[in-house]
């Protein structure tokens, strides 16, 4: 280092009581980065990286079927980052732009949060509570399946099912939702048209 | 996917794109797997740093071309000409692998004297009924003995053995034609042929790679079909470096097909049980009375044996040779599970008699008619949006507005939530009008649950929970948990019989403790459903039962049994939770070449399938190059670097007794286990709805007449031409004179609903666009950046347009064609908003799967007077 960047480092350093550290201070607590060891300004020396004592929580993609590897940050109950997770066979840490946005899919102020509810001919939305939606819900079902069920066909075919319900939906979600939709859609209630985008 | 499960006995992606690196050929077509499955790409270009070569066919040149060594335009929708040639080429030059496919392949198998191909039928195969639109397939069968056992002439003489049959049939799929019906000159089509025959045999492999740009067309899995047979022909299934890499679209499309929400499959590929007419009373026009409850698709009346009783289903889709023989085991293990003691009684007669018989298509888009004419009333939409996604969507729109009730769960308040009061630009909504009772239920991300997603490659793959969802939004585990809890409770008392299936469906779910943490004490435990997909031991050797949460797990497949002392939710996923504290998908040790334990890829953790097929018929590797699985004769067992795909100690030389059954029946050399006669389907005589071989027939809107057939399109696609909502538009219709494609974007998902609303995505990819080529602009006197309007029968939008070299006119026998090239993810809710592309697409269903064809259509397109620059 030249004198009169010494000069200007010292005078720099003089201009911040607080930080007051000799050269040799600031070269010790220089870090190793590469072969190389770097000097750090006092500031930069007490960073940290954010996701510091972050709990990683270990995810996958939700876009498409890659099946890339996430590592989601967790710290005081929030999600504050998401990275592609380096262990992964599939991705070795790398995501394209759409797994690299799952933080802002999940951590986003336009998510619902409440049951809208838009009563028949209205013009606007109310909000309901879950309990009161799930229950009309299933009043709805029952009321529906009762009314359209069709145990045999005029032939005699036995049938057992309803046509007068439709469910769409699961390549987006997890085997074992799929697996319950079809058991009780099906399995319970006999409603035949289960449908998802594998048809699409 | 039918097009590889008829070829090869299972509809899954025969590899893993890791193992692409080992390739030294990669095929990519319908698929712009740069942009659209990025990461997995990396392996293509890996392979190709290695020396791989790598070809790229598409209408729309893209990242994934820039990255080839070749690239090839190609006309939308002539797949099957390009392709079939090449088959041709091999077949006429004996330029296939001929030891591999003479073992593997029916190759030699004989066919019906009774059969007749579309060469001699003009476009059609025998069989067809041109009242109904639909085949008897009774004649694409094999010949066979007084036994039953399919006849074969391996010395490949025989008229009416596979290989003549082909040769005939692909006699006219010459380069001339192409040159005339994809617009590829015949120097680069030979170049193609030439690369691939150069990297397979013993020492080389290729691979191929495909995606919706197959699949979404009138006669997507024939295309699917014809890679699968040439890679057959080029011996290149089973093998490392080889396969078909069937690249698919959402984080869980493959689990949500192998664990079906669809309305033709129980889980694991069994079909849904169908109250099918008796063959002969097909052709008769139903009578209003004889469906109560009549569907759009009643004019389809399938026709086949009867299936009301359990013996009878499994006699009709049963195998009695191959592994499909344990048909039985696997479907009393699945009514075990959802049943419990219900389905003890009578041999599982009457817990079969609660499963729904399904009478017609009753698939989604054909639901949406039903739908628009009032037959549907109520409707539930997991993460789906077809009011932006669907084909044809403003049908969809007017379809959800006949509802009288939908329940929507969403992260986001999307299209299909806000119908009844908002439209796309242009269209008015009023609210008054619409009847629609709509409840919005808020849900949980990805990070927000946990469970399993199933991957491209077959591999299911655990996710933590990271945090509570917000609010009111839950897992959809929840949701249908706790829907199914008060359905139970509402239909406790009930007498009548039809509600027996409610009362006797096992619905336990519930955690031991709450989630530690967790303010959701409700929450259902997905381990244990995970269980109930592996199975479990329902019942002991001394007759005790267990239920789901006490019982052991089973350790695999193999010990499910057809008496009810199992119960499996979806065999094909059994061992990947064999033990308690061992769920398999949550395994993650990267280590080695095929990974074995980072995930569990169905079945039984094989990576590579019928990767018996990998060494030759005395169980030696092929190559030293590509050795995989191979037969220890000091072990006498399989063994390699994958799990084998074939009965671990049954040597290469063992031959069957006459009298043998199931897998028994196979041979030492016969690697396509699930098939009735272990052989790969080059000529499918049974599984298909459009005929045993892959024929070109034009894109139901297309801009020249089939030069081969006066057939003009798939003869057995659903049409719904009487539909005033779904104009088609005619061979050569002059309003109509452009090819239209459409893809997706790396930035965005689907129509939007996961992206249309994040910020960083948004700035991306802003706004809707049409690619066109300089010639068709100035053509149009279209500017780079100015508003279009494209037009189709079905309506028109506006979209900015982008002149681009990436889309080509193409030369087609002398004329000039033009191709124009769409995203399809905006809409008009989100945070950009844009028209709605699948506003231009038609309903036109693929038999098999009842796919739409967005992949190739015809439209206009011209500047539009507003917005001009
Ligand atoms: S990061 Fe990109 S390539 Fe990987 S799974 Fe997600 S969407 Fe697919």
């Amino acid at each position: 280092m030249s004198s009169r960047k010494r000069e200007e480092a010292e005078e720099a350093t003089a201009a911040r009581p607080l930080l007051v550290k000799t050269l040799q201070e600031v070269a010790d607590e220089a870090l190793e980065i590469g072969s190389k060891r770097q000097p750090f300004s006092a500031e930069s020396r007490y960073k940290a990286p954010r996701i510091r004592d972050a709990r990683v929580v270990h995810s996958v993609c939700p876009y498409c079927a890659v099946g890339c590897g996430l590592n989601v940050y967790v710290k005081d109950g929030q999600v504050i980052d998401i990275e592609g997770n380096p262990d992964s066979p599939i991705n070795h840490g790398t995501l394209c732009p759409k797994g690299a946005a799952t933080f802002q899919y999940t951590v986003n102020p336009s998510r619902l949060t409440r049951v809208l509810y838009r009563a028949p001919y209205s013009d606007h939305w109310e909000e309901k509570s879950l309990d009161w939606a799930m229950e009309q819900i299933a009043l709805r079902v029952k009321e529906t399946r009762d009314a359209t069920f069709v145990e045999r066909l005029a032939d005699g075919r036995e049938v057992n099912h309803t046509l007068a319900m439709a469910s769409l939906g699961g390549a987006t979600l997890d085997v074992e939702e799929n697996y319950l939709m079809k058991k009780l859609f099906t399995g319970a209630l006999g409603i035949v048209s289960i449908e998802n985008q594998a048809r699409i | 996917m039918p097009g590889l499960g008829t070829t090869f006995g299972r509809g899954g992606a025969t590899t893993f794109p890791q193992d692409l690196v080992n390739s030294d050929c990669i095929l990519i077509m319908g698929s712009n797997m740069a942009e659209a499955h990025p990461v997995a790409f990396a392996n293509v270009v890996k392979a190709k740093e290695r020396g791989a070569r790598v070809i790229h066919i598409d209408p729309h040149f893209s990242r994934t071309s820039a990255l080839a060594n070749l690239y090839v335009p190609i006309r939308a929708g002539s797949d099957i000409v390009f392709l079939g040639a090449i088959i041709r080429y091999l077949l006429e030059n004996k330029a296939f692998f001929e030891e591999y496919v003479l073992h593997y392949t029916n190759i030699a198998t004989l066919i019906r004297e009774d059969f007749r191909d579309t060469e001699d039928l003009d476009g059609v195969f025998s069989g067809y009924d041109p009242e109904t639109g639909t085949y008897d397939p009774t004649s694409w069968d094999y010949e066979r003995d007084a036994e039953g056992r399919p006849l074969s002439d391996p010395t490949l003489q025989h008229p009416r053995c596979v290989y003549q049959i082909m040769r005939r049939h692909y006699a006219r799929y010459t380069p001339e034609l192409v040159e005339q019906v994809c617009g590829v000159p015949r120097a680069l089509w030979q170049q193609v042929v030439d690369t691939l025959v150069a990297n397979s045999g013993r020492e080389r492999t290729s691979a191929i790679c495909y995606a919706v740009g197959w699949t979404q067309q009138s006669k997507g899995v024939q295309i699917i079909r014809t890679a699968a047979m040439l890679q057959l022909l080029l011996g290149n299934i089973g093998r490392p470096g080889g396969g078909v890499m069937a690249l698919r679209g959402h984080a869980s499309i493959q689990g949500s097909t192998d664990v079906p929400t669809l309305y033709d499959l129980l889980s694991g590929y069994m079909p849904q049980p169908a109250a099918l007419l008796a063959p002969g009373e097909g052709t008769r026009r139903p009578r209003s009375e004889e469906v109560q409850a009549p569907v759009a698709g009643e004019e389809m009346r399938p026709v086949g044996p009867s299936q009301q009783t359990l013996a009878e289903y499994i006699a009709a889709v049963g195998q009695k040779t191959g592994w499909w023989a344990n048909l039985p085991a696997y479907i009393r293990s699945l009514l075990k599970a959802w049943y419990g003691s219900y389905a003890d009684e009578e041999n599982g007669e009457r817990s079969y008699r609660f499963l729904p018989k399904i009478i017609s298509d009753h698939s989604h888009l054909a639901t949406s008619y039903a739908m628009l004419d009032g037959k549907v009333r109520g409707y539930f939409l997991f993460g789906q949006n077809p009011a932006a996604g669907s084909t044809n969507a403003r049908m969809q729109r007017k379809a959800l507005a006949q509802l009288d009730w939908l329940v929507v769960r969403d992260l986001y308040e999307v299209e299909s939530a806000a119908f009844w009061y908002r439209g796309p630009e242009g269209e008015t909504v009023d609210p008054r009008q619409i009847k629609t009772e709509v409840f919005l239920l808020p849900a949980a991300a990805s990070t927000e649950k946990e469970g399993s997603f199933t991957n491209t490659q077959r591999l299911l793959q655990w996710r933590d929970k990271a945090v509570d969802p917000p609010g009111d939004a839950r897992s959809d585990l929840w949701f249908v948990y706790h829907l199914g809890k008060r359905l139970k409770a509402l239909y406790a008392d009930s007498p009548h019989e039809r509600d027996l299936p409610i009362k006797a469906l096992t619905w336990d779910y519930e955690r031991e403790t709450p989630e530690p943490g967790s303010r959701i004490l409700d929450e259902p435990d997905a381990l244990l459903v995970l269980k109930e997909i592996n199975g479990y031991y329902a019942r002991s050797a001394d007759g005790k039962e267990y239920c789901l949460r006490e019982a052991s797990h089973v350790p695999d497949f193999t010990v499910l049994k057809a008496d009810g002392s199992t119960a499996c939710g979806s065999w094909i996923y059994s061992g990947v939770y064999p033990a308690p504290e061992r769920n398999r998908a949550a395994s993650r040790d990267p280590s080695g070449y095929t990974f074995p334990n980072w995930g569990f890829a169905w079945p039984a953790n094989r990576r590579i399938l019928y990767n018996r097929a990998s060494a030759d018929p005395q169980g030696r590797p092929w190559s030293e190059r590509k050795k995989y699985i191979w037969w220890d004769e000091e072990r006498q067992q399989w063994t390699g670097y994958d799990v084998p795909d074939f009965p671990l100690r049954k040597p290469p030389d063992y031959t069957p007794s006459p009298g043998a059954t199931g897998i028994d029946a196979h041979s030492g050399s016969d690697p396509f286990i699930m098939k009735p006669d272990g052989k790969g389907w080059l000529f499918a005589p049974s599984g298909l709805k459009d005929g045993p071989l892959p024929t070109h027939y034009e894109a139901v809107e297309a801009p020249i007449a089939n030069p081969l057939y006066h057939r003009q399109s798939n003869p057995v696609a659903r049409y719904f031409r009487d539909r005033p909502d779904n104009r088609l538009a005619a061979v050569g219709d002059e309003r109509y004179p452009i090819v239209a494609t459409t893809y997706r974007l790396t930035e965005h998902h689907l129509s939007g609903p996961m992206t249309r609303w994040l910020p960083w995505l948004n700035a991306l990819q802003p706004a809707l666009f049409v690619e066109i080529s300089p010639e068709l602009a100035a053509e149009r006197q279209i500017r780079h950046g100015d508003e279009v309007i494209i037009s189709t029968p079905r309506g028109e939008i506006e979209a900015r347009a982008m002149v681009t070299r990436r889309l080509r006119p193409l030369r087609l026998n002398g004329r000039i064609v033009h191709q124009v090239g769409l995203p399809f993810h905006w809409g008009f809710q989100g945070k950009t908003r844009g028209s709605i592309t699948n506003d231009l697409t038609h309903m036109v269903l693929e038999p098999n799967v009842s796919i739409e064809e967005a992949k190739a259509f015809l439209c206009d397109v011209r500047p539009a007077r507003r917005g001009r620059r």
